[in-house]
């Protein structure tokens, strides 16, 4: 301010000093014409800027007052008691708790017809602690982050069902995992048990998958930079999980790639589909109580080693009205595998032990539908099917394998859940499950599945 | 089928790709505010409509794919997102709008926060620990959380500095005169007692003086049952209330179940831009919730 008032005394004088100088002419009226109107510019040039000061500190004053709310907030974010020392850090963990009860007409030990060489993940008969597992999860640092999850058997042991690290800033869409972590191929397989919409798995996710295609390895993602949701994705594993064979051995024993596609139409409708690609060599992979064409009783047990190639298509549509899934909604999904092996077969290992070649290919899909009719209730329909194939028998076993067993497991599935909260869910569900030939089993399932501490985001 | 339309085009408001910043907003609310500070020099993308529950969304592929282009989301925050939006910011691949970072901007950082637990347990129904996250019912909450996006959006995009301040400034003014219009127009509401659905309006009542008698949820995020309804019809034949409030994401039967047995209006507010036909804007929305509340009275 005290320069400007300066300077307006610096105009000023300088305006005065000619007077001094000589007598009043016409020249010098015009002169002094001139000064007051610069002088009267000044005053002006100085009012407006004052006006403008002014105005500006009524704004600022303004955003004092906005500032003051924030310190305030502020204020109040500092006085929440800030978490003692050594446990400002905790991971998030979260237990799940389930349990189940079984009651079955038929032996459950009993596969599949026509897969007694694929996996065999029979339901639990009786009262049992089903899906009871502890996940702990954190941000490690800026660019990590870290999830394991715990599975409490119920036999008393703890298998470690995943323990992977994630990318946080890789950027440009990309995003990796390396450690433990069900396989990002189809739609199912990346969901952890309590998030199932049955209380088991689809009858093609048990026979191709042994239920969830748990690997060791590395996996990489990428999220192409459109409106519509486009992933891409690859695995390089281990080959722990079935299909594959287990072993040491250098370089990776599985491989995936698979790919995913998604959208939006309207607010009330969603969708993804995707397909998948799988294989690995499986090497002396041992099936026991396989029946032959001998009709040897308890079956026998075969090794194969060969090659295994997996195709999976997968989609799932997602319906709520006003797009608000809490009044309710209804999901459709469905999934299909194929898988072609071949390689040679060794038939009873244990007595006639002979090896000749062997190829199948084997398929099953599912579809299903669940619908939540009002808030906490549902009620799903599931429907299975798989195709174990002819196999194309190598001559010195073509009188000992069965090659073609003419028969189509289905399953038809009915369930109804209860969830009071978003954290604990009640189910009902019953099954006519034809999966084996001759032995018609209705299967009634109670279940329970609770979650406690911390909930992490569920996936689409 | 009016609601679904608007909601669509509220969904669609973002056309022009090559806009300076990309902006994913989690809540309608959120995606008005934005528009009213950054203009046509933004593209924004509203990821959840007026009637949807914004507590329980889908991490559905298209919010990922959006989540991958943003240059800036714009979240309530306080948990409000907790159940979607962890998993959309990690699959979307994009370091830039992860929690820290520049370009994730929680408004509930900048408001007083009310109804902070003192009791952390899930025995109390869906609570969260930072406060209750429904801080937009408060129109004076826009104030700060305007100034503070309007700082960040000139800290991504600096070449347009002059442009957001200038929208800011420009926006501060009208909401102030607004601000004091509403509170004008509300003091019948003063001291009025309600009941609501669902937790979500202590910023409502804390800002027009409303008093909550009782709520129709037995804990925040449980369904009403007939048990508790009858309790709080008793409550209610003691300590009489005049309307009973809910948002437009809600189920109306509870509340409509409620005034028919009260003998009290039943109001829906519209909680969000988009939430009525008549909220078009955040100007329209407090305009359309005072109206509302107002005729609640009669």
């Amino acid at each position: 301010m005290s320069r400007k008032i300066f300077l307006g005394a610096a105009i000023a004088a300088l305006s005065i000093h000619p007077l001094n100088a000589s007598a009043a002419s016409d020249a010098d009226l015009q002169a002094i014409r001139e000064q007051i109107q610069q002088l009267k510019q000044s005053y002006e040039q100085r009012i407006a800027q004052l006006e403008q000061r002014l105005q500006q500190a009524e704004v600022s004053g303004k955003r004092a007052e906005s500032s003051a709310a924030q310190a305030q907030a502020a204020a109040q974010q500092a006085s929440r008691p800030a978490a003692s020392g050594e446990d400002a850090f905790n991971p998030a963990i979260s237990l799940i708790l389930g349990g189940t009860y079984g009651q079955l007409r038929q032996d459950p030990a009993i596969p599949p017809t026509g897969f007694a060489m694929a996996a065999h993940m029979p339901p639990d008969q009786g009262l049992g602690l089903g899906e009871s597992e502890l996940a702990i999860s954190a941000n490690i640092d800026p660019h990590f982050r870290g999830t394991a999850t715990m599975a409490l058997d119920p036999a008393g042991g703890v298998s470690v069902e995943n323990a992977y690290i994630e990318g946080l800033a890789l950027g440009n869409g990309l995003n990796f995992k390396a450690g433990r972590f069900f396989s990002g191929l189809g739609y199912l397989n990346e969901q952890h048990a309590h998030a199932w919409d049955f209380v088991d798995q689809p009858l093609v996710y048990r026979a191709l998958w042994g239920n969830q295609l748990g690997e060791d390895g590395l996996q990489l993602r990428w999220l192409a930079p459109t409106e519509t949701f486009v992933e891409i994705g690859g695995e390089l594993v281990r080959g722990r999980g079935f299909p594959g064979t287990d072993r040491a051995k250098n370089g990776a024993g599985a491989g995936m790639l698979f790919a995913h596609v998604g959208d939006d139409i309207g607010i009330e409708h969603s969708w993804q589909a995707g397909a998948s690609l799988h294989q690995t060599r499986r090497v002396d992979a041992q099936s026991d109580a396989v029946p032959d064409l001998l009709g040897t009783a308890g079956g026998v047990s075969n090794l194969f080693s060969g090659d295994s190639r997996t195709a999976g298509l997968d989609f799932v549509w997602k319906y709520a009205p006003n797009g608000n899934v809490k009044e309710s909604y209804f999901k459709l999904q469905g999934e299909y595998f194929r898988r072609r092996e071949s390689g040679m077969l060794t038939y009873d290992i244990a007595a006639a032990n002979v090896t000749d070649s062997y190829a199948v290919t084997q398929s099953g899909w599912y579809l299903q539908g669940v619908y939540q009719f009002m808030p906490h209730w549902r009620a799903g329909l599931r429907y299975d099917r798989l195709d174990p194939g002819v196999a194309a028998v190598g001559a010195l076993n073509a009188g000992n394998v069965i090659g073609n067993y003419a028969f189509n497991p289905v399953r038809t599935s009915l369930m109804v859940d209860y969830s009071p909260s978003e954290f604990s869910r009640l189910r009902l569900q019953m099954a006519r499950d034809q999966s084996r030939q001759g032995l018609t089993d209705n299967q009634l399932f109670l279940q329970y599945v609770m979650s406690l501490g911390a909930h992490g985001a569920h996936s689409y | 089928m009016r609601k679904i339309l608007y909601a669509l085009s509220l969904l669609l408001l973002a056309g022009n790709s090559h806009a300076a910043l990309n902006v994913f907003a989690c809540e309608p609310e959120w995606a008005a505010l934005a528009q009213q500070l950054a203009g046509d020099r933004a593209s924004i993308y509203t990821a959840t409509g007026a009637l949807q529950d914004p507590h329980r969304v889908e991490a559905r592929p298209s919010l990922i794919a959006r989540a991958r282009r943003a240059d800036l989301v714009i979240c309530t925050g306080a948990e409000l997102e907790t159940a979607w939006l962890p998993v959309v910011l990690r699959e979307s691949g994009n370091g830039e709008v992860q929690p820290g970072r520049s370009g994730y901007f929680e408004a509930a950082q900048y408001v007083t926060m009310l109804e902070v637990p003192a009791r952390l347990d899930r025995a109390e129904g869906d609570v969260h620990a930072a406060g209750n996250p429904h801080i937009q019912t408060d129109a004076r909450n826009f104030l700060p959380i305007a100034e503070a996006l309007g700082q960040r959006m000139i800290q991504l995009d600096p070449g347009n500095a002059a442009f957001y301040r200038q929208r800011l400034d420009a926006f501060g003014q009208q909401w102030r005169a607004a601000l004091a219009k509403w509170e004008q127009r509300a003091v019948p509401l003063r001291n009025v007692p309600v009941v609501v659905q669902h937790k979500g309006f202590p910023y409502l009542s804390n800002w027009l003086g409303l008093k909550e008698v009782a709520a129709l949820e037995p804990k925040p995020g449980m369904e009403p049952s007939a048990a508790h309804l009858a309790q709080v019809l008793e409550t209610l034949k003691r300590q009489p209330a005049k309307m009973v409030l809910r948002a437009a994401y809600q189920n109306a039967r509870p509340s409509e179940w409620m005034a028919q047995r009260a003998d009290i209006n039943a109001v829906t507010l519209p909680y969000t831009v988009g939430g009525t036909p008549q909220a078009t804007d955040l100007y329209a929305l407090f305009d359309d919730t005072i109206r509302r509340l107002l005729d609640g009275l009669k």
